[in-house]
Protein backbone atom coordinates (compact mmCIF):
# COMPACT_ATOMS: atom_id res chain seq x y z
CA UNK A 1 0.00 0.00 0.00
CA UNK A 2 3.39 2.10 -1.22
CA UNK A 3 1.03 5.36 -2.07
CA UNK A 4 3.40 8.06 -3.69
CA UNK A 5 3.02 10.46 -0.43
CA UNK A 6 4.34 7.37 1.36
CA UNK A 7 6.69 6.01 -0.95
CA UNK A 8 8.72 9.27 -0.73
CA UNK A 9 8.53 9.29 3.08
CA UNK A 10 9.46 5.91 3.50
CA UNK A 11 12.70 6.33 1.18
CA UNK A 12 13.62 9.60 3.39
CA UNK A 13 13.68 7.35 6.38
CA UNK A 14 14.90 4.21 5.13
CA UNK A 15 13.43 0.58 4.76
CA UNK A 16 14.29 -0.16 8.10
CA UNK A 17 11.51 1.28 10.04
CA UNK A 18 7.63 1.17 9.85
CA UNK A 19 4.94 -1.55 8.12
CA UNK A 20 6.40 -3.27 5.04
CA UNK A 21 3.41 -3.36 2.61
CA UNK A 22 5.02 -6.87 1.34
CA UNK A 23 4.61 -8.33 4.85
CA UNK A 24 0.48 -6.94 4.83
CA UNK A 25 0.43 -8.27 1.37
CA UNK A 26 1.59 -11.82 2.53
CA UNK A 27 -0.53 -11.63 5.44
CA UNK A 28 -3.72 -10.41 2.95
CA UNK A 29 -3.04 -13.21 0.67
CA UNK A 30 -3.10 -15.93 3.68
CA UNK A 31 -6.50 -14.65 4.85
CA UNK A 32 -7.91 -14.71 1.53
CA UNK A 33 -6.61 -18.41 0.72
CA UNK A 34 -8.35 -19.29 4.34
CA UNK A 35 -11.27 -17.20 3.40
CA UNK A 36 -13.73 -19.66 1.37
CA UNK A 37 -13.19 -22.13 5.05
CA UNK A 38 -15.05 -19.80 7.23
CA UNK A 39 -17.39 -17.59 4.61
CA UNK A 40 -19.43 -18.26 2.00
CA UNK A 41 -17.28 -18.03 -1.48
CA UNK A 42 -20.25 -16.37 -3.62
CA UNK A 43 -19.76 -13.71 -1.04
CA UNK A 44 -16.22 -13.50 -0.68
CA UNK A 45 -15.85 -13.90 -4.59
CA UNK A 46 -18.39 -11.02 -5.24
CA UNK A 47 -15.48 -8.79 -3.03
CA UNK A 48 -13.11 -9.98 -5.02
CA UNK A 49 -14.54 -8.85 -8.01
CA UNK A 50 -15.92 -5.54 -7.15
CA UNK A 51 -12.28 -5.02 -5.37
CA UNK A 52 -10.97 -5.37 -8.91
CA UNK A 53 -13.32 -3.23 -10.22
CA UNK A 54 -12.45 -0.43 -7.92
CA UNK A 55 -8.64 -0.91 -8.22
CA UNK A 56 -8.77 -0.70 -11.99
CA UNK A 57 -10.99 3.05 -11.80
CA UNK A 58 -8.28 4.00 -9.21
CA UNK A 59 -5.54 2.80 -11.29
CA UNK A 60 -7.43 5.97 -13.54
CA UNK A 61 -8.21 8.54 -11.01
CA UNK A 62 -5.84 7.70 -8.04
CA UNK A 63 -2.92 7.82 -10.56
CA UNK A 64 -4.03 9.89 -13.61
CA UNK A 65 -6.16 12.36 -11.94
CA UNK A 66 -9.14 10.91 -14.39
CA UNK A 67 -12.08 11.32 -12.73
CA UNK A 68 -14.40 8.29 -15.15
CA UNK A 69 -17.79 8.06 -14.75
CA UNK A 70 -18.74 5.71 -17.59
CA UNK A 71 -16.68 2.27 -16.16
CA UNK A 72 -20.09 0.41 -15.49
CA UNK A 73 -19.73 0.39 -19.78
CA UNK A 74 -16.38 -1.58 -19.37
CA UNK A 75 -18.12 -3.69 -16.52
CA UNK A 76 -20.81 -4.51 -17.50
CA UNK A 77 -20.15 -5.05 -21.48
CA UNK A 78 -17.57 -7.08 -20.60
CA UNK A 79 -20.01 -9.33 -18.52
CA UNK A 80 -22.03 -9.24 -21.42
CA UNK A 81 -19.84 -10.53 -24.12
CA UNK A 82 -18.31 -12.99 -21.44
CA UNK A 83 -21.68 -14.20 -20.45
CA UNK A 84 -22.42 -14.38 -24.31
CA UNK A 85 -19.22 -16.13 -25.16
CA UNK A 86 -19.81 -19.23 -22.36
CA UNK A 87 -23.40 -19.68 -22.91
CA UNK A 88 -23.89 -19.29 -26.65
CA UNK A 89 -20.68 -20.38 -28.13
CA UNK A 90 -19.79 -22.45 -25.74
CA UNK A 91 -16.56 -21.02 -24.85
CA UNK A 92 -14.58 -22.25 -21.86
CA UNK A 93 -14.13 -19.64 -18.91
CA UNK A 94 -10.91 -18.57 -19.36
CA UNK A 95 -11.45 -17.67 -22.93
CA UNK A 96 -14.96 -16.53 -21.96
CA UNK A 97 -12.89 -13.97 -20.18
CA UNK A 98 -10.53 -13.58 -22.61
CA UNK A 99 -13.24 -12.10 -25.14
CA UNK A 100 -14.82 -9.77 -22.27
CA UNK A 101 -12.01 -8.36 -21.47
CA UNK A 102 -10.53 -7.77 -25.22
CA UNK A 103 -13.92 -6.02 -25.79
CA UNK A 104 -13.86 -4.05 -23.02
CA UNK A 105 -10.39 -2.59 -24.07
CA UNK A 106 -11.38 -2.12 -27.60
CA UNK A 107 -14.62 -0.10 -25.87
CA UNK A 108 -11.65 1.57 -23.42
CA UNK A 109 -9.93 2.86 -26.73
CA UNK A 110 -12.72 4.47 -28.33
CA UNK A 111 -14.22 6.06 -25.31
CA UNK A 112 -11.02 7.03 -24.16
CA UNK A 113 -9.79 8.27 -27.21
CA UNK A 114 -12.62 10.34 -27.57
CA UNK A 115 -12.89 11.47 -23.73
CA UNK A 116 -8.90 12.24 -23.22
CA UNK A 117 -9.58 15.23 -25.34
CA UNK A 118 -11.59 16.77 -22.53
CA UNK A 119 -10.68 17.93 -18.87
CA UNK A 120 -12.29 17.65 -15.30
CA UNK A 121 -15.96 17.25 -15.26
CA UNK A 122 -15.96 17.45 -19.32
CA UNK A 123 -14.11 14.72 -19.59
CA UNK A 124 -16.53 12.69 -16.31
CA UNK A 125 -19.49 13.90 -18.83
CA UNK A 126 -18.35 12.32 -21.61
CA UNK A 127 -17.36 8.99 -20.07
CA UNK A 128 -21.21 9.07 -18.78
CA UNK A 129 -22.55 10.25 -21.78
CA UNK A 130 -21.02 7.62 -23.73
CA UNK A 131 -21.43 4.52 -21.01
CA UNK A 132 -25.24 5.70 -21.42
CA UNK A 133 -24.83 4.93 -24.85
CA UNK A 134 -23.53 1.28 -24.07
CA UNK A 135 -26.30 0.67 -21.63
CA UNK A 136 -28.81 1.51 -24.50
CA UNK A 137 -27.58 -0.72 -26.72
CA UNK A 138 -26.97 -3.72 -24.02
CA UNK A 139 -31.17 -2.84 -23.93
CA UNK A 140 -32.28 -3.18 -27.45
CA UNK A 141 -29.62 -5.57 -28.81
CA UNK A 142 -30.97 -8.74 -29.02
CA UNK A 143 -28.41 -11.26 -27.86
CA UNK A 144 -28.47 -9.31 -24.47
CA UNK A 145 -31.75 -10.34 -23.69
CA UNK A 146 -33.13 -6.86 -22.81
CA UNK A 147 -34.57 -6.65 -19.00
CA UNK A 148 -33.84 -10.64 -18.46
CA UNK A 149 -30.34 -10.26 -19.44
CA UNK A 150 -28.36 -13.47 -19.72
CA UNK A 151 -29.09 -15.81 -17.42
CA UNK A 152 -27.90 -19.62 -16.92
CA UNK A 153 -24.20 -18.75 -18.01
CA UNK A 154 -22.52 -22.30 -17.58
CA UNK A 155 -19.27 -21.79 -15.42
CA UNK A 156 -17.68 -24.68 -17.04
CA UNK A 157 -14.27 -26.08 -16.90
CA UNK A 158 -11.38 -24.20 -16.71
CA UNK A 159 -8.70 -25.42 -19.23
CA UNK A 160 -11.28 -28.10 -20.09
CA UNK A 161 -10.56 -29.55 -16.61
CA UNK A 162 -10.80 -27.75 -13.37
CA UNK A 163 -14.81 -28.24 -12.75
CA UNK A 164 -15.89 -24.51 -11.72
CA UNK A 165 -19.56 -25.16 -10.30
CA UNK A 166 -17.35 -26.55 -7.42
CA UNK A 167 -17.36 -23.28 -5.45
CA UNK A 168 -13.89 -23.77 -3.73
CA UNK A 169 -12.54 -24.65 -7.22
CA UNK A 170 -14.31 -21.08 -8.68
CA UNK A 171 -13.08 -19.05 -5.54
CA UNK A 172 -9.07 -20.17 -6.42
CA UNK A 173 -10.02 -18.83 -9.72
CA UNK A 174 -11.58 -15.45 -9.13
CA UNK A 175 -8.76 -14.72 -6.46
CA UNK A 176 -6.10 -15.60 -8.51
CA UNK A 177 -7.48 -13.19 -11.40
CA UNK A 178 -7.83 -10.51 -8.96
CA UNK A 179 -4.21 -11.40 -7.70
CA UNK A 180 -2.91 -11.09 -11.33
CA UNK A 181 -5.07 -7.69 -11.92
CA UNK A 182 -3.82 -6.38 -8.07
CA UNK A 183 -0.21 -6.69 -9.47
CA UNK A 184 -0.46 -5.95 -12.78
CA UNK A 185 -1.60 -2.00 -11.38
CA UNK A 186 0.72 -2.54 -9.02
CA UNK A 187 3.79 -2.66 -11.35
CA UNK A 188 2.26 -0.26 -13.48
CA UNK A 189 1.83 2.34 -10.83
CA UNK A 190 5.86 1.50 -9.92
CA UNK A 191 7.03 1.49 -13.34
CA UNK A 192 8.70 4.33 -15.64
CA UNK A 193 5.03 4.67 -17.06
CA UNK A 194 3.61 5.07 -13.93
CA UNK A 195 5.57 7.89 -13.36
CA UNK A 196 5.26 9.87 -16.04
CA UNK A 197 1.32 9.14 -14.95
CA UNK A 198 1.76 11.20 -12.07
CA UNK A 199 3.81 13.85 -13.02
CA UNK A 200 0.73 14.01 -15.60
CA UNK A 201 -1.43 13.90 -12.40
CA UNK A 202 0.70 16.59 -10.46
CA UNK A 203 1.29 19.20 -13.40
CA UNK A 204 0.15 18.60 -16.68
CA UNK A 205 1.42 21.51 -18.76
CA UNK A 206 4.54 20.98 -17.10
CA UNK A 207 4.17 17.18 -18.45
CA UNK A 208 3.89 18.87 -21.68
CA UNK A 209 6.78 21.08 -21.52
CA UNK A 210 9.14 18.61 -20.77
CA UNK A 211 8.31 16.88 -23.59
CA UNK A 212 5.42 14.51 -23.15
CA UNK A 213 2.24 13.72 -25.48
CA UNK A 214 0.51 13.63 -22.59
CA UNK A 215 -2.71 12.30 -24.35
CA UNK A 216 -1.02 9.27 -25.28
CA UNK A 217 -0.34 8.41 -21.47
CA UNK A 218 -3.95 9.40 -20.19
CA UNK A 219 -5.36 6.61 -23.33
CA UNK A 220 -2.73 3.93 -21.91
CA UNK A 221 -3.97 4.46 -18.55
CA UNK A 222 -7.51 4.38 -19.87
CA UNK A 223 -6.80 1.43 -21.86
CA UNK A 224 -5.62 -0.55 -18.81
CA UNK A 225 -8.33 0.57 -16.26
CA UNK A 226 -11.02 -0.35 -19.02
CA UNK A 227 -9.59 -3.59 -19.23
CA UNK A 228 -9.17 -4.45 -15.80
CA UNK A 229 -12.84 -3.13 -15.01
CA UNK A 230 -13.90 -5.65 -17.82
CA UNK A 231 -12.35 -8.47 -16.52
CA UNK A 232 -13.78 -7.86 -13.41
CA UNK A 233 -17.11 -7.50 -15.01
CA UNK A 234 -16.77 -10.53 -16.70
CA UNK A 235 -15.66 -12.88 -13.62
CA UNK A 236 -18.99 -11.73 -11.88
CA UNK A 237 -20.71 -12.89 -14.91
CA UNK A 238 -19.07 -16.41 -14.07
CA UNK A 239 -19.65 -16.32 -10.28
CA UNK A 240 -23.68 -15.12 -10.67
CA UNK A 241 -23.50 -16.93 -13.99
CA UNK A 242 -25.51 -13.68 -15.00
CA UNK A 243 -25.12 -10.62 -17.02
CA UNK A 244 -27.77 -7.97 -16.46
CA UNK A 245 -28.52 -4.65 -16.81
CA UNK A 246 -27.93 -3.85 -13.95
CA UNK A 247 -23.59 -4.22 -14.38
CA UNK A 248 -24.48 -1.64 -17.30
CA UNK A 249 -25.92 0.83 -15.12
CA UNK A 250 -24.83 4.25 -14.30
CA UNK A 251 -25.39 3.15 -10.72
CA UNK A 252 -22.39 1.01 -11.47
CA UNK A 253 -20.41 3.76 -12.31
CA UNK A 254 -21.01 5.66 -8.78
CA UNK A 255 -20.76 2.42 -6.57
CA UNK A 256 -17.32 2.18 -8.01
CA UNK A 257 -16.72 5.94 -6.89
CA UNK A 258 -17.77 5.41 -3.96
CA UNK A 259 -15.58 2.33 -2.95
CA UNK A 260 -12.70 3.81 -4.33
CA UNK A 261 -13.29 7.44 -2.75
CA UNK A 262 -14.32 5.41 0.83
CA UNK A 263 -11.54 3.43 0.69
CA UNK A 264 -8.94 5.98 -0.02
CA UNK A 265 -8.29 6.82 -3.42
CA UNK A 266 -4.58 7.01 -4.86
CA UNK A 267 -3.70 4.35 -2.74
CA UNK A 268 -3.10 0.72 -3.94
CA UNK A 269 -5.39 -0.61 -1.17
CA UNK A 270 -7.87 1.37 -0.79
CA UNK A 271 -10.06 0.67 -3.41
CA UNK A 272 -10.19 -3.23 -1.94
CA UNK A 273 -11.02 -2.04 1.61
CA UNK A 274 -13.75 0.52 -0.01
CA UNK A 275 -15.22 -2.65 -1.83
CA UNK A 276 -15.12 -4.86 0.53
CA UNK A 277 -17.07 -2.54 3.20
CA UNK A 278 -19.63 -1.82 0.85
CA UNK A 279 -20.17 -5.04 -0.68
CA UNK A 280 -20.63 -6.20 3.08
CA UNK A 281 -22.68 -3.60 4.18
CA UNK A 282 -25.02 -3.80 0.67
CA UNK A 283 -25.64 -8.08 1.43
CA UNK A 284 -25.41 -7.37 5.20
CA UNK A 285 -28.43 -4.98 4.65
CA UNK A 286 -30.34 -6.65 2.46
CA UNK A 287 -31.85 -9.17 5.30
CA UNK A 288 -33.00 -5.83 7.39
CA UNK A 289 -35.55 -3.73 6.68
CA UNK A 290 -33.26 -0.89 6.05
CA UNK A 291 -33.05 1.26 3.34
CA UNK A 292 -29.83 0.34 1.95
CA UNK A 293 -29.27 3.21 -0.39
CA UNK A 294 -30.00 5.73 2.33
CA UNK A 295 -27.65 3.75 4.68
CA UNK A 296 -24.79 3.43 2.54
CA UNK A 297 -25.25 7.33 1.62
CA UNK A 298 -25.04 8.18 5.13
CA UNK A 299 -21.95 6.29 5.67
CA UNK A 300 -20.57 7.83 2.57
CA UNK A 301 -21.25 11.69 3.87
CA UNK A 302 -19.79 11.40 7.21
CA UNK A 303 -16.56 9.83 5.49
CA UNK A 304 -16.12 12.50 3.18
CA UNK A 305 -16.46 14.73 6.28
CA UNK A 306 -14.35 13.04 8.91
CA UNK A 307 -11.97 11.15 6.78
CA UNK A 308 -11.57 12.89 3.36
CA UNK A 309 -8.62 10.55 2.48
CA UNK A 310 -10.81 7.76 3.26
CA UNK A 311 -10.07 4.49 5.06
CA UNK A 312 -6.43 3.74 3.77
CA UNK A 313 -5.62 7.15 3.03
CA UNK A 314 -6.23 8.56 6.37
CA UNK A 315 -4.59 5.44 8.05
CA UNK A 316 -1.38 6.18 5.85
CA UNK A 317 -1.17 9.81 6.71
CA UNK A 318 -1.64 9.66 10.21
CA UNK A 319 1.35 7.07 10.18
CA UNK A 320 3.49 9.03 7.97
CA UNK A 321 2.81 11.85 10.53
CA UNK A 322 4.48 10.23 13.64
CA UNK B 1 28.84 32.79 -34.99
CA UNK B 2 27.13 35.37 -32.63
CA UNK B 3 24.77 36.95 -35.21
CA UNK B 4 23.20 33.38 -35.57
CA UNK B 5 19.24 33.82 -34.93
CA UNK B 6 18.00 30.35 -33.02
CA UNK B 7 14.65 31.64 -32.74
CA UNK B 8 12.31 33.89 -34.58
CA UNK B 9 8.91 35.15 -34.71
CA UNK B 10 7.75 37.39 -37.45
CA UNK B 11 4.86 39.49 -37.02
CA UNK B 12 3.71 37.56 -34.36
CA UNK B 13 -0.25 38.39 -33.88
CA UNK B 14 -2.88 37.07 -31.66
CA UNK B 15 -6.00 38.16 -31.04
CA UNK B 16 -8.56 36.75 -28.02
CA UNK B 17 -11.79 37.70 -29.13
CA UNK B 18 -11.26 41.27 -30.96
CA UNK B 19 -8.63 41.71 -28.27
CA UNK B 20 -5.52 42.43 -29.29
CA UNK B 21 -2.95 40.89 -27.25
CA UNK B 22 -0.22 40.92 -29.37
CA UNK B 23 0.99 42.93 -32.39
CA UNK B 24 2.96 42.15 -34.65
CA UNK B 25 6.10 41.37 -32.74
CA UNK B 26 9.33 40.64 -34.62
CA UNK B 27 11.62 38.88 -31.96
CA UNK B 28 15.47 37.84 -32.87
CA UNK B 29 16.85 35.73 -30.42
CA UNK B 30 20.91 34.98 -31.38
CA UNK B 31 22.69 31.28 -30.31
CA UNK B 32 24.23 32.06 -27.11
CA UNK B 33 22.76 35.20 -25.53
CA UNK B 34 20.24 35.76 -22.49
CA UNK B 35 17.51 38.02 -24.41
CA UNK B 36 15.12 39.21 -22.29
CA UNK B 37 11.45 40.64 -22.87
CA UNK B 38 10.04 42.99 -20.46
CA UNK B 39 7.37 45.73 -19.78
CA UNK B 40 5.21 46.71 -17.30
CA UNK B 41 1.72 44.65 -16.52
CA UNK B 42 -0.62 43.64 -19.36
CA UNK B 43 2.26 44.21 -22.21
CA UNK B 44 1.40 40.62 -23.58
CA UNK B 45 4.74 39.07 -22.47
CA UNK B 46 3.05 36.30 -21.12
CA UNK B 47 1.31 35.81 -24.23
CA UNK B 48 4.38 36.05 -26.58
CA UNK B 49 6.52 33.54 -24.16
CA UNK B 50 3.00 31.00 -24.78
CA UNK B 51 2.98 31.32 -28.37
CA UNK B 52 6.59 30.52 -28.94
CA UNK B 53 6.36 27.70 -26.62
CA UNK B 54 3.06 26.65 -28.31
CA UNK B 55 0.73 26.17 -25.52
CA UNK B 56 -1.04 29.13 -27.36
CA UNK B 57 -1.83 29.12 -31.05
CA UNK B 58 -0.63 32.55 -33.24
CA UNK B 59 -3.89 33.95 -35.06
CA UNK B 60 -0.89 35.04 -37.53
CA UNK B 61 2.66 35.05 -38.32
CA UNK B 62 5.33 32.83 -37.78
CA UNK B 63 7.48 31.04 -35.39
CA UNK B 64 10.87 29.67 -36.62
CA UNK B 65 13.54 27.65 -34.48
CA UNK B 66 16.80 26.86 -36.46
CA UNK B 67 15.39 28.19 -39.41
CA UNK B 68 12.33 25.30 -39.39
CA UNK B 69 9.33 26.92 -38.65
CA UNK B 70 7.19 25.20 -36.03
CA UNK B 71 4.21 27.38 -36.04
CA UNK B 72 1.98 24.60 -36.30
CA UNK B 73 4.34 22.34 -33.94
CA UNK B 74 2.54 20.45 -31.32
CA UNK B 75 3.79 22.13 -27.43
CA UNK B 76 5.50 18.64 -26.71
CA UNK B 77 7.14 18.20 -29.60
CA UNK B 78 8.76 21.97 -29.18
CA UNK B 79 10.88 20.68 -26.62
CA UNK B 80 11.81 17.19 -28.19
CA UNK B 81 12.97 19.78 -30.49
CA UNK B 82 15.27 21.12 -27.60
CA UNK B 83 13.37 24.24 -26.67
CA UNK B 84 11.86 24.02 -23.28
CA UNK B 85 9.98 26.34 -21.22
CA UNK B 86 9.23 27.30 -17.49
CA UNK B 87 6.58 28.66 -15.69
CA UNK B 88 5.63 31.93 -14.09
CA UNK B 89 3.81 29.88 -11.16
CA UNK B 90 6.10 27.19 -9.97
CA UNK B 91 5.88 24.12 -11.83
CA UNK B 92 7.09 21.37 -9.82
CA UNK B 93 5.42 18.12 -9.32
CA UNK B 94 4.44 18.80 -6.12
CA UNK B 95 3.77 15.26 -4.65
CA UNK B 96 6.91 13.66 -5.99
CA UNK B 97 10.44 13.91 -4.75
CA UNK B 98 13.34 16.17 -5.41
CA UNK B 99 14.73 13.57 -7.10
CA UNK B 100 11.82 12.03 -9.36
CA UNK B 101 11.06 15.68 -10.48
CA UNK B 102 14.07 15.83 -11.92
CA UNK B 103 14.27 11.90 -12.86
CA UNK B 104 11.20 12.91 -14.79
CA UNK B 105 12.53 15.13 -16.89
CA UNK B 106 15.95 12.19 -17.66
CA UNK B 107 13.61 9.74 -18.10
CA UNK B 108 11.74 11.59 -21.44
CA UNK B 109 14.24 10.87 -23.91
CA UNK B 110 15.01 7.43 -23.08
CA UNK B 111 12.13 5.97 -24.53
CA UNK B 112 10.75 3.45 -22.00
CA UNK B 113 8.19 5.76 -20.75
CA UNK B 114 5.10 3.95 -21.72
CA UNK B 115 6.52 0.75 -20.24
CA UNK B 116 4.09 -0.25 -17.53
CA UNK B 117 5.51 -3.54 -16.97
CA UNK B 118 8.76 -2.51 -16.41
CA UNK B 119 9.92 -2.15 -12.50
CA UNK B 120 11.00 2.00 -11.20
CA UNK B 121 14.47 0.30 -10.44
CA UNK B 122 14.77 -0.04 -13.81
CA UNK B 123 14.97 4.17 -13.61
CA UNK B 124 18.01 3.79 -11.29
CA UNK B 125 20.58 4.35 -13.88
CA UNK B 126 19.11 8.02 -14.20
CA UNK B 127 20.48 8.67 -10.33
CA UNK B 128 23.83 9.58 -10.89
CA UNK B 129 22.87 12.14 -13.83
CA UNK B 130 20.25 13.40 -11.42
CA UNK B 131 21.71 13.92 -8.42
CA UNK B 132 24.40 16.02 -10.44
CA UNK B 133 21.37 18.53 -11.55
CA UNK B 134 20.36 18.88 -8.13
CA UNK B 135 24.10 19.51 -7.19
CA UNK B 136 24.30 22.38 -9.63
CA UNK B 137 21.03 23.95 -8.43
CA UNK B 138 22.33 23.76 -4.57
CA UNK B 139 19.66 21.04 -3.76
CA UNK B 140 21.50 18.36 -2.34
CA UNK B 141 20.19 18.60 0.90
CA UNK B 142 16.11 18.23 -0.21
CA UNK B 143 17.15 15.18 -2.82
CA UNK B 144 14.29 12.98 -1.07
CA UNK B 145 12.11 15.91 0.51
CA UNK B 146 8.53 16.01 -1.44
CA UNK B 147 8.69 19.12 -4.11
CA UNK B 148 5.47 20.52 -2.31
CA UNK B 149 7.58 20.55 1.13
CA UNK B 150 10.18 23.18 -0.60
CA UNK B 151 10.50 27.06 0.12
CA UNK B 152 9.28 29.06 -3.10
CA UNK B 153 13.23 30.06 -4.18
CA UNK B 154 14.27 26.05 -3.70
CA UNK B 155 10.99 25.10 -6.34
CA UNK B 156 12.41 27.65 -8.54
CA UNK B 157 16.03 26.08 -8.48
CA UNK B 158 14.05 22.68 -8.73
CA UNK B 159 12.43 23.73 -11.81
CA UNK B 160 15.69 25.25 -13.47
CA UNK B 161 17.41 21.42 -12.54
CA UNK B 162 14.48 19.61 -13.97
CA UNK B 163 14.38 21.79 -17.34
CA UNK B 164 18.18 21.60 -17.59
CA UNK B 165 18.10 17.89 -17.07
CA UNK B 166 16.43 17.88 -21.13
CA UNK B 167 19.69 19.53 -21.82
CA UNK B 168 17.77 22.19 -24.12
CA UNK B 169 19.38 24.42 -26.40
CA UNK B 170 17.35 26.96 -25.79
CA UNK B 171 15.98 27.97 -22.23
CA UNK B 172 12.82 30.00 -21.74
CA UNK B 173 12.18 30.93 -18.34
CA UNK B 174 8.19 32.74 -17.61
CA UNK B 175 9.40 35.82 -14.83
CA UNK B 176 12.01 33.28 -12.97
CA UNK B 177 12.92 35.55 -10.81
CA UNK B 178 9.31 36.76 -9.50
CA UNK B 179 8.17 36.52 -5.98
CA UNK B 180 11.59 35.83 -4.74
CA UNK B 181 13.43 37.75 -1.94
CA UNK B 182 16.79 39.85 -2.48
CA UNK B 183 18.71 36.71 -1.49
CA UNK B 184 17.51 34.22 -3.78
CA UNK B 185 17.11 37.06 -6.65
CA UNK B 186 21.24 36.88 -6.17
CA UNK B 187 21.37 33.24 -6.66
CA UNK B 188 18.82 32.27 -8.96
CA UNK B 189 20.55 35.23 -11.33
CA UNK B 190 23.68 33.61 -11.15
CA UNK B 191 22.59 30.01 -11.73
CA UNK B 192 21.00 31.39 -14.86
CA UNK B 193 24.37 33.28 -15.75
CA UNK B 194 25.74 30.08 -14.97
CA UNK B 195 23.20 27.62 -17.13
CA UNK B 196 23.28 29.92 -20.42
CA UNK B 197 26.77 29.52 -20.51
CA UNK B 198 25.76 27.06 -22.83
CA UNK B 199 22.89 27.67 -24.02
CA UNK B 200 20.59 30.25 -25.16
CA UNK B 201 18.28 32.10 -22.58
CA UNK B 202 15.09 33.59 -23.76
CA UNK B 203 13.22 35.10 -20.49
CA UNK B 204 10.11 37.17 -19.28
CA UNK B 205 10.90 39.62 -16.24
CA UNK B 206 8.65 42.36 -15.43
CA UNK B 207 11.14 44.83 -13.92
CA UNK B 208 13.66 46.37 -16.14
CA UNK B 209 16.38 46.43 -13.16
CA UNK B 210 16.55 42.81 -12.36
CA UNK B 211 17.74 41.59 -16.26
CA UNK B 212 20.06 44.77 -16.09
CA UNK B 213 23.20 42.68 -15.83
CA UNK B 214 21.74 39.72 -16.69
CA UNK B 215 20.74 39.91 -20.17
CA UNK B 216 22.83 40.73 -23.23
CA UNK B 217 19.46 42.13 -25.00
CA UNK B 218 16.39 43.40 -24.11
CA UNK B 219 12.97 43.31 -25.78
CA UNK B 220 10.67 46.23 -24.35
CA UNK B 221 6.79 45.39 -24.80
CA UNK B 222 3.92 47.98 -23.92
CA UNK B 223 0.12 47.11 -25.17
CA UNK B 224 1.22 43.76 -27.39
CA UNK B 225 3.64 45.63 -29.40
CA UNK B 226 7.80 46.09 -29.53
CA UNK B 227 8.94 49.48 -27.74
CA UNK B 228 12.35 49.03 -28.10
CA UNK B 229 14.79 46.66 -28.43
CA UNK B 230 18.61 46.35 -27.65
CA UNK B 231 21.21 46.39 -24.47
CA UNK B 232 20.42 48.19 -21.42
CA UNK B 233 22.52 51.31 -21.53
CA UNK B 234 20.47 51.96 -24.79
CA UNK B 235 17.02 50.74 -23.66
CA UNK B 236 17.36 52.30 -20.27
CA UNK B 237 17.77 55.69 -21.75
CA UNK B 238 14.81 55.60 -24.09
CA UNK B 239 12.18 57.79 -23.43
CA UNK B 240 9.25 55.78 -24.55
CA UNK B 241 10.20 53.37 -22.18
CA UNK B 242 11.14 55.79 -19.14
CA UNK B 243 7.43 56.79 -19.65
CA UNK B 244 6.39 53.39 -19.96
CA UNK B 245 7.48 52.59 -16.57
CA UNK B 246 6.74 55.94 -15.15
CA UNK B 247 3.32 55.94 -16.53
CA UNK B 248 2.12 52.62 -15.30
CA UNK B 249 4.33 51.84 -12.03
CA UNK B 250 7.10 53.77 -10.18
CA UNK B 251 10.59 53.10 -11.10
CA UNK B 252 10.88 48.97 -11.13
CA UNK B 253 12.45 47.74 -8.03
CA UNK B 254 14.04 44.01 -7.72
CA UNK B 255 11.34 41.60 -5.81
CA UNK B 256 8.22 42.29 -7.19
CA UNK B 257 5.57 39.95 -7.88
CA UNK B 258 4.47 40.45 -10.92
CA UNK B 259 2.54 39.35 -13.51
CA UNK B 260 1.13 40.17 -16.82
Amino acid sequence: MAETHMSSVSARRGASSGLRPELLYGVGLLLALAAPFVLYPVFLMKVLCFALFACAFNLLIGFAGLLSFGHAAFFGGAAYVTAHAAKVWGWTPELALLAGTASAAILGLVIGALAIRRQGIYFAMITLALSQMVFFLALQLPFTGGEDGIQGVPRGFLFGALDLNQPLTMYYFVLAIFVFGFALIWRTVHSPFGQVLKAIRENEPRAISLGYRTERYKLVAFLLSASLAGLAGGTKALVFQLASLTDVQWQMSGEVVLMTLLGGMGTLFGPVVGATLVVTLQNYLAGTNLPVTVVIGAIFVVCVLVFRRGIIGEIQARLSNR
Amino acid sequence: MSDDIILEARDLTKEFKGFVAVKEVNLRVRRGTIHALIGPNGAGKSTVFNLLTKFLTPTRGTILFKGRDITRTRPADIARLGMVRSFQISAVFPHLSVLENVRVALQQPVGTSFHFWKPERSLHRLHDRAHELIEAVNLTSYTDHLAAELPYGRKRALEIATTLALDPEVLLLDEPLAGMGHEDIERTAQLIKRVAASRTVLMVEHNLSVVAHLSDTITVLRRGEILAEGPYATVSRNPQVMEAYMGSAPAPTAGGAGHA
